[in-house]
């Protein structure tokens, strides 16, 4: 194997190994890093810059693989969706309703990570509270996506919410990073900047000490440059946590060691819904291209049906407003974040602190939770989206006994333009058509770069997995990924001089 | 069914959000269209089926009764915006 | 509900009005503090009265990111507190949000238990001073949190919030509209916090408001549907249940005479002014959005487990009331030994030293109890052991000593302390039965006063007065009987003695 010349274009694979064979030390791989951060800040991908914090990490590295104490990321420079708290390290969740808030505890699943040696460089940018499709709900502005259309310098998104994250590992700026997933907050990303996002089973990592969005649907996972890299990181960021009620009693495997295999007599279904009205052709041409794939490489492609599929969009737009319209009543002024000024009184202190806290998006979407869970509505709408939601895992369980696997399409489309859809939300939440009824169903996805637009820009194709499969979903990406060979890197025109 | 300005004036008051008189009528059209889109919700037959609360099929997870934090008030005030002698501070509420 | 009351003992709990009478129809909703070391959802400490905020966890706080996991032994207390009021256990609970702001609620949101209760219908008998045992139904028992406390006399312009209570675990316990008068609202909160006690569940401390009542009370006229119900908070201790009551009823017929109308809603009692009144941050209608907590799992009990706590509850009041009547108690003696724990635990101790169980009960009932109480004592606080007390009614059951030298006897145990036996012999407290000697002193009365014997053969009822003289020669150790039936014989009185 041949290493790239520059650190930074390092796999986080061939870095770890790079590191343990000290052909290169951690101190200088972040060194790097953290410059390419500094050099990048006009896709404002970070929130905050550790620097300081990770040369002093990378150096406990170095001291630690002297000793011949090396984690399973010893050394290895990422960066951590700012919904993560992070102890003394400010966490915003892109909003300015944290704006200052310094949390005094440690995600279980950031300090699972540090446990096993990685650095961080910051804290990513990202949709406010999770709720957007495009980062361009951030209070800090939105990401730009490093990748523009062919002959164009018009300013793409970089999906969302861990728009910042997808953008930072897109961009070379880390070895990979942390997001989150509710309704496609990882995959849709991770498809729009040619990257690899894996959602994990719900229950798999953790989510104490991760800012709450809708917890039922809520599950954090790796962003990363390869199959590989993801199951790498998501050994390190899944664990059995005694804080989490919701955290599932299941070991954590090998998934690295258990990418070897390839995909030989594999049932791939494929489920006719997924054939929506008005994709562009791209996007069933690739999805017919990424099952050729499969089969050459000897599995076998099954049609299945998942009847319900339309209607996991609109039971989210319920269920997750809902939850969320509760998660976020804690944000009141009294304990931490923003508070108004001039207040006479209690109501004021919270009617005044909460409107100019929360973005509007945040806003509009607390008030559909809260008129879902009103008196008189929580029949017709809460509980219907929560039945209808059981019918769409049931899909999902009749599927997969047909199928060990399922593949889609990622998002219905590439990038878009900064602003082209902050107008109608609904054609903003359809971004997640394809990502959502994962969520519904508490099950792994995995988003995989599989090809490029007419106009150069990165589409991805989706594998959906059985609970607790993660192994055989990264094993099918990998076939993808082999077989796509998805070699391009944007121009790094974001680059400071 | 769609919702009209009064029901969200009462809505931002349950919810504890200002919002300007002028915001109210944008505010009702913003909703009503995302409520006449998850109307389809409505074509679905879901007799007999319950609803779902939780994906994960284990027992809930139990703590014994151990004293395993408190102890640091410091830490539990540093982020309030107004505390006193570790007390938080809000304007005087009258019961 | 009950039919017109008929009998003269129901009328007599109906209150006069200028109409006619009314009838008062009471229900309670009791918040039980679970005894318990750590919160509910929290390993934060539950004991009272410590430095602000110093018992908080970050889950407490409601801190973002934060994650409750239940307490197992809360959910024990709930299932014996619930099988000690004879109540369906429900092997299947669910924790539902309860939404609203208040400055001491930290998240937004009280988790509480809202459609599926952890305990059912049950019942409680209490025993009214006229021998009348009246049946209390319970309608249910449910685990929640506690919130803080908000302090407002710190202050002109703030008030101040403690977070040491919250996620204290709470049982609610609800009962029927059962409930006629005044006497018995306080008789069921007092039998409640014997079970309880007995149970040690909680330890029903009203001033530290580990035991708290709102009580719902309308008024109909007899026979008539339930009339509106106003429910009254705040409500912390025995005395104040029952004046809230009368209060409150005697308002609502105010009311209802003067051709108004109840409104229902929240009040405040007030216990220095002794009245209840609206109170004004409740007005606002509620709507508490209830939902499924999705930060936890239902809550599933094993059927196994109920049982082996059912197998290891106590013997409660009720049936030990009955034990003690089945070995000669009245039920009046009986019901006052078994209000309390300690006093039953008390008096059987008394009992397995050897007293005899009556006597041993009208010992306790005609001396102990009165003095214990004039002290402000218990019998766990009071000086004098149950062994103590038990020797005293052995001595006397004996006739070792008299009944009077009895009190002297307590007196001296209960400033000096000592072994009652030993006592008696040191000081010479034996009752003189030597004939001769009582004989002797009767004789020498006698010769004294020929006057007063002339009086007591005319009018042999004054034979009393010889009686208490040779007491008073013998210091009171003479046997009663014996100085009896010398008086006699020597006086030639032959019937009435």
């Amino acid at each position: 194997m041949t290493l790239p010349s520059t650190p930074t274009d390092f796999t986080l694979a061939e870095a770890r190994d790079a590191v343990r064979a000290k052909k290169i030390s951690s101190t200088e791989l972040t060194k790097a890093f953290v410059a390419a951060v500094e050099s990048a800040r006009s896709l404002n991908a970070f929130v905050t810059e550790t620097p300081e914090r990770a040369m002093a990490m990378a150096k406990a590295s170095d001291a630690r693989l002297v000793k011949g104490e090396a984690g399973a990321l010893e050394g290895l420079p990422i960066a951590i969706k700012d919904l993560f708290c992070t102890k003394g390290v400010r966490t915003t969740a892109g909003s300015n309703i944290l704006g200052n808030f310094v949390p005094p505890y440690e995600s279980t699943v950031t300090q699972n990570l540090w446990n096993d040696g990685a650095v961080l460089l910051g804290k990513t940018n990202m949709d406010e509270f999770a709720m957007g499709s495009s980062n361009e709900t951030s209070y800090f502005k939105p990401v730009l996506n490093p990748w523009r259309a062919r002959n164009s310098n018009e300013g793409l998104v970089p999906g969302g919410s861990s728009g910042g994250s997808a953008a930072s590992v897109a961009a070379n700026l880390c070895l990979g990073a942390t997001g989150t997933d509710t309704g496609g907050s990882i995959r849709q990303p991770a498809a729009v900047t040619g990257t690899v996002g894996l959602k994990p089973t719900y229950g798999r990592c953790s989510r104490w000490g991760i800012v709450a969005f809708a917890s039922s649907l809520d599950q954090a996972g790796p962003m990363a440059r390869t199959v590989r890299d993801a199951a790498i990181l998501l050994k390190s960021m899944a664990s059995v946590d005694p804080k989490d009620s919701t955290s599932v009693d299941v070991p954590v495997p090998d998934y690295e060691a258990m990418l070897a295999g390839g995909v030989k007599g594999l049932r791939v279904g494929i489920p006719k819904e997924y054939r929506i009205d008005g994709a562009p052709p791209e996007i069933d041409a690739l999805w017919s291209k990424g099952g050729e794939w499969l089969k050459a490489q000897g599995a076998e492609l099954v049609d299945v049906s998942l009847p319900h599929t339309k209607y996991a969009l609109p039971a989210y737009y319920i269920v997750a407003p809902a939850e969320a319209s509760s998660n976020l009543a804690r944000y009141d002024g009294v304990r931490f974040g923003h508070r108004a000024a001039g207040i006479h009184d209690v109501l004021e202190l919270y009617e005044k602190s909460r409107a100019e806290g929360f973005g509007a998006e945040v806003r509009r979407r607390i008030l559909i939770g809260t008129y879902v869970l009103s008196a008189g509505y929580y029949d017709a709408y809460y509980s219907r989206a929560q039945k209808v939601r059981a019918l769409i895992l049931r899909d999902f369980t009749e599927a997969f006994k047909k199928c060990d696997v399922l593949l889609t399409p990622a998002t219905p489309g590439p990038a878009f333009a900064i602003g082209a859809k902050t107008s109608d939300p609904v054609s903003m939440y359809l971004n997640d058509v394809f990502t959502v009824t994962v969520n519904l169903a508490g099950l792994p996805g995995l988003a995989v770069p599989a090809g490029l637009t007419r106009d150069g820009l990165p589409l991805g194709l989706q594998v959906i997995g059985k609970a607790f499969d993660e192994a055989t979903v990264l094993r099918v990406g990998q076939s993808i990924e082999t077989a796509a060979n998805f070699a391009a890197k944007p121009a790094t025109w974001w680059r400071a001089a | 069914m769609s919702v009209d300005k009064d029901t969200v004036r009462r809505i931002a008051k349950l919810a504890r959000i200002a919002l300007p008189e002028e915001r109210v009528e944008p505010m009702v059209r913003e909703l009503n269209g995302i409520f006449d889109w998850v109307q389809q919700l409505n074509e679905v037959d879901v007799a007999g089926v319950a609803p779902m609360t939780s994906v994960v099929e284990q027992r809930l997870k139990m703590r014994d009764d151990v004293v395993t934090d408190g102890g640091n008030a410091e830490a539990v005030v540093a982020n309030a915006p107004l505390t006193e002698d570790r007390f938080f501070l809000v304007p005087k509420v009258v019961e | 509900m009950s039919a017109a009351p008929e009998s003269p003992k129901e009328r007599s709990k109906l209150i006069n009005g200028q109409t006619g009478p009314w009838e008062i129809v009471i229900g309670l909703e009791v918040h039980a503090q679970v005894l318990s070391k750590a919160k509910l959802f929290s390993g934060a400490s539950t004991a009272f009265g410590a430095e602000p905020n110093s018992q908080v966890s970050f889950v407490d706080a409601g801190m973002p990111g934060m994650l409750p996991v239940i307490n197992r032994y809360c959910v024990e207390q709930a299932v014996r507190t619930g099988l000690g009021l004879k109540a369906q256990i429900n092997l299947t609970s669910v924790f539902d949000r309860k939404n609203y702001f208040y400055p001491d609620l930290p998240s937004g949101y009280q988790i509480s238990q809202y459609k599926n209760p952890v305990v059912g219908e049950g019942e409680v008998f209490i025993d009214l001073p006229d021998g009348e045992t009246v049946r209390v139904g319970i309608e249910r028992l449910h685990l929640e949190q506690d919130a803080g406390k908000s302090l407002h006399d710190q202050h002109p312009d703030y008030s101040y919030v403690d977070l040491n209570r919250s996620g204290v675990a709470l049982m609610e316990i609800v009962t029927k509209p059962d409930m006629r008068s005044s006497e018995e609202a306080a008789a069921f909160l007092r039998k409640l916090r014997a079970i309880v006690r007995y149970l040690g569940t909680c330890d029903g401390n009203m001033d530290e408001g580990s035991m708290r009542a709102d009580v719902n009370v309308s008024v109909r006229k007899p026979g008539a549907p339930l009339g509106t119900r106003c429910e009254v908070k705040n409500v912390n201790s025995m005395r104040f249940v029952a004046q809230a009551v009368e209060f409150e009823a005697r308002r609502q017929v105010d009311i209802l005479e003067s051709g108004g109308s109840i409104k229902q809603e929240t009040r405040l009692y007030d216990n220095r002014a002794g009245e209840t009144r609206s109170m004004r941050s409740k007005e606002e209608a509620h709507d508490y959005r209830y939902f499924p907590d999705p930060d936890l799992l239902p809550l599933v009990l094993e059927d196994a487990w109920v049982k082996e706590i059912a197998k290891s509850l106590p013997e409660l009041p009720d049936e030990k009331k009955a034990r003690f009547m089945k070995a000669g108690l009245s039920a009046y003696d009986a019901a006052v030994l078994v209000s309390e724990r300690e006093t039953a635990d008390y008096f059987e101790a008394m009992v397995r030293d050897g007293a005899d169980a009556k006597q041993a009960a009208n010992w306790l009932n005609n001396e102990y109890f009165g003095r214990l109480n004039k002290a402000g004592l218990t019998v766990s606080t009071g000086p004098v052991s149950a062994t103590a007390n038990s020797a005293i009614v052995q001595v006397v059951a004996a006739n070792v000593i008299s009944g009077k030298i009895a009190k002297d006897l307590l007196d001296i145990v209960w400033t000096e302390g000592g072994d009652p036996r030993a006592i008696v012999e040191s000081r010479g407290l034996r009752q003189v039965t030597d004939t001769g000697a009582i004989e002797k002193a009767v004789d020498e009365i006698i010769a004294a006063n020929p006057d007063k014997v002339a009086e007591v053969k005319a009018k042999p009822k004054l034979a009393g007065w010889f009686v208490g003289q040779v007491m008073k020669v013998t210091g009171g150790k003479a046997n009663p009987q014996v100085v009896n039936a010398i008086l006699k014989e020597r006086l030639g009185i032959t019937e009435e003695g």
